[in-house]
């Protein structure tokens, strides 16, 4: 009868599965539960970095995300540009994937409006341009080579905040918010070439990836998936925020997650052992 | 809440079905999930035109492109100056409409250009900085002070004998060593031009362990990674139901 | 012809590139820069292609009657669709009360962000039907990912916040990803970055040729 029920469990049809981890996923996310959670180093270290930069500093946060990474990053970049706006920091935007240019541009006003911010003055959106290469590459130089005129059509030389801001020397620090690869071109290229002091904002995909070029300086922070975003949103006082109110739910799928590899370990040791695996 | 207009109702409850002919996949394949999935293809290579043509193909070449021969009426600067700048204007384009001859089979060899320039461009650029910062920093980060790492584990379990307490600077210091020891170790596992026996042989087998160990890691948080995307959408249906019991109830 | 004025342009334009980086002169500034706005550009095309592709798939599809087809039809008329309202309004991409916009976040990003949703279950079915520890090694990758997923979770903090300091779940997953995860992902980008300069470089002198495709 044992092995009857191992057996059973080791050929579990996998919609079973998928109906448990729908309704462990989805059931916290009705009963919100406060839970503590504890702020990183790393993530930490982009937070006090922003925080000691002077009102009217000029920080790059540029955002390449799409609706398939946006659950991830979203509130990860809304809690980064809270941050620099609550501050009076000016930000400037790139938005180089191109599924996200829409989804960015609404984040980025959307924050800047929440603090009462001027397009112009105290924000700026670039938005697209291809191959994200030749583009971090060219920002290097001079921020009008690909960028003539920004997201709205508008020259930069017209937006007061371009004022004698040409290129990523002229940028306090970049606070990078990507699910792509080209987090990549963003280290070798805008900090390998250029020096640009570097964080970066990645999705929990990528996020161990990183730790190596944390380790060697070559970025002074990092923010992995929505946990990052749940310590980010901590930081800036707003424990009530998108990201801390869903740890609960990934908390509780991730137990179910352990619990299935141990009873699918179990029943196939089990079955093994019987000879019927 | 603001109150619900009967158009932003009836759009979110598009995005719903929507998501829900996807989800409807995981039950089995059925044509309401093909449906959005061709749906889907379509959508974003029309998305993808709108965009290329609104941020990038007139800013970038057609504008400088018509200033170019606009500069002609003008008497300031050389005319060789202004053709000099036409053609640099005008080159581009007509490098990146030969990519376009690969849509007919005699000429298609045509859009090797293109690509050679492109492929060019990006490898020269990758050269240097890709060896730079993910090779030469690397290493350099790998260079630590063994005696000062050797120092402060000394130092934490003399402290340890002593007082009983740890700061836990052994185990960081430690860890310097892992990092160390582990990245050749694992970079002995990729070398496959000698076999791996004797002194090569072990370090490889510490090199798969310690691979193993950051393939875990990456697997855990890509568990984390996913779980959000689906909390993501459970949000959103939420926030429909909540939308229509608005919409409805008001 | 074919083949050497293509691999010529790949030596000109790859050894420039590589060795601008160490030429801060002026003129070298300048061209560089043409170099990569021309890049941008070429990359527009580059797109066109791909979305040419597509169409020429799906029209294949509809006249050859191939399985699915109707559904070729809804991918070619959404682009259609789509394309005619995005390149036909001038304030498509910001005009939010627009019918482009509103195409984008009710149908383009639901559709995309749940279709990415989706990986949640397979993830956990993938875990549950094909995650066996039947060797050391997978052991090791097992109790490595375990801890992580607890560790990095408040659900760690409670189950192992009366440990002491050091042994607890998060203490152990940050441990895990400061030091041995750094060692092993320094070992592939160390081999990823020799293996870019290595493809590089053969690009660079016609070594690999791939690239060119068949034919003469």
């Amino acid at each position: 009868m044992a092995g009857g029920i191992w057996l059973k469990l080791a050929n579990l049809d996998r919609r079973w599965i998928y109906f448990v981890i729908g309704v462990v996923t989805f059931i916290p996310i009705l009963f919100y539960i406060e839970v503590e959670v504890n702020i990183t180093p790393e993530v930490e270290s982009v937070y006090h970095r922003v925080d000691s930069l002077a009102p009217g500093t000029v920080i790059m946060v540029p955002m390449e995300f799409s609706p398939s990474t946006m659950a991830e990053l979203e509130p990860m970049a809304r809690a980064v540009l809270r941050h620099c706006f609550s501050r009076d920091l000016r930000v400037l935007s790139t938005a180089l994937q191109i599924d996200g240019i829409i989804l960015i541009e609404k984040v980025l006003r959307e924050s800047a409006v929440e603090y009462g911010k001027k397009y112009g003055e105290d924000y700026v959106f670039l938005g697209y341009k291809p191959d994200a290469q030749s583009v971090i590459l060219s920002m290097g130089e001079n921020f009008r080579n690909s960028f003539p005129r920004d997201y709205y059509g508008d020259y930069l030389d017209d937006l007061p905040m371009m004022n004698g801001i040409s290129n990523y020397s002229n940028m306090a620090c970049i606070v990078n918010i990507n699910a792509t690869s080209g987090v990549d071109y963003w280290i070798n290229y805008a900090n390998g070439r250029y020096g640009a002091e570097l964080a970066l904002g990645v999705t929990a995909v990528i996020a161990t990836d990183y730790y190596t070029f944390l380790q060697s300086n070559q970025i002074f922070g990092l923010m992995g998936g929505l946990k990052g975003a749940a310590e980010y949103e901590r930081l800036i006082g707003r424990p009530k925020d998108i990201a801390n109110r869903s740890m609960t739910s990934v908390s509780v799928a991730h137990v179910f997650i352990i619990l299935f590899i141990i009873i699918g370990n179990v029943a196939y040791f089990v079955n093994r052992r019987k000879g019927q695996g | 809440m603001e109150a619900m207009t009967l158009g932003s109702m009836l759009w979110m409850t598009v995005a719903a079905f929507l998501t829900l002919c996807i989800f409807s996949f995981l039950y089995k394949d059925n044509p309401f999930y093909t449906f959005a999935e061709h749906l889907i293809v379509g959508i974003s290579a029309g998305y993808w035109i709108s965009i290329l043509y609104h941020t990038s193909l007139t800013v970038l070449w057609i504008e400088p492109l018509v200033d170019s021969f606009k500069a002609f009426g003008n008497a300031e600067g050389s005319v060789a100056g202004k053709i000099g700048m036409l053609i640099v204007n005008i080159a581009p384009g007509a490098i990146g409409l030969l990519m376009l001859s690969r849509f007919f089979k005699k000429i298609s060899w045509i859009s090797r250009w293109p690509i050679a320039y492109y492929l060019g461009i990006s490898a020269g650029a990758a050269l240097p900085l890709f060896m730079q910062s993910f090779v030469i920093r690397q290493v350099a980060a790998n260079m630590i002070d063994p005696t000062a790492v050797v120092n402060t584990m000394g130092s934490d379990l003399t402290i340890l004998y002593h007082y009983g307490n740890s700061t836990l600077m052994f185990w960081q210091g430690l860890g310097q060593i892992i990092i160390v020891l582990g990245s050749i170790c694992g970079l002995a596992y990729f070398y496959f031009s000698a076999e791996h026996k004797g002194i090569l042989g072990g370090a490889a087998k510490i090199g798969i362990w310690i691979l193993m160990i950051g393939f875990g890691a990456t697997f855990g948080y890509t568990v984390m990674a996913r779980v959000s995307l689906l909390i993501g959408r459970f949000n959103f249906l939420i926030e429909w139901v909540s939308a229509l019991g608005n919409y409805f109830g008001a | 012809m074919r083949r050497e004025v293509p691999l010529t342009i790949v030596f000109v334009c790859g050894a420039f590139m590589a060795f601008q980086y160490f030429v801060p002169h002026h003129v070298s500034a300048t061209v560089y820069q043409y170099a990569l706005n021309w890049t941008i550009i070429i990359g527009i095309f580059t797109l066109v292609v791909g979305i040419g592709s597509l169409i020429n798939v799906h029209y294949d599809r509809i006249s050859k009657r191939k399985p699915t087809w109707r559904y070729s039809i809804v991918t070619l008329a959404a682009l259609a669709f789509m394309a005619t309202v995005g390149v036909l309004s001038p304030n498509a991409i910001t005009d939010t009360q627009g019918l482009f916009l509103k195409m984008y976040f009710f149908v383009l990003s639901p559709v995309q962000a749940t279709m990415f949703a989706l990986l949640a279950f397979f993830i956990a079915s993938a875990a549950y039907r094909a995650f066996r520890a039947k060797t050391v090694l997978a052991t090791l990758l097992l109790l490595s990912a375990v801890i992580v997923m607890l560790g990095r979770v408040p659900i760690g903090e409670t189950l192992t916040g009366w440990l002491p300091e050091g042994l607890r779940f998060s203490d152990i997953s940050k441990y895990i990803l400061d030091y041995p995860n750094t060692a092993a992902k320094r070992a592939i980008y160390i081999g990823v970055g020799l293996g870019i300069a290595g493809t590089s470089l053969k690009i660079i002198l016609g070594i690999e040729r791939t690239w060119l495709g068949g034919g003469k």
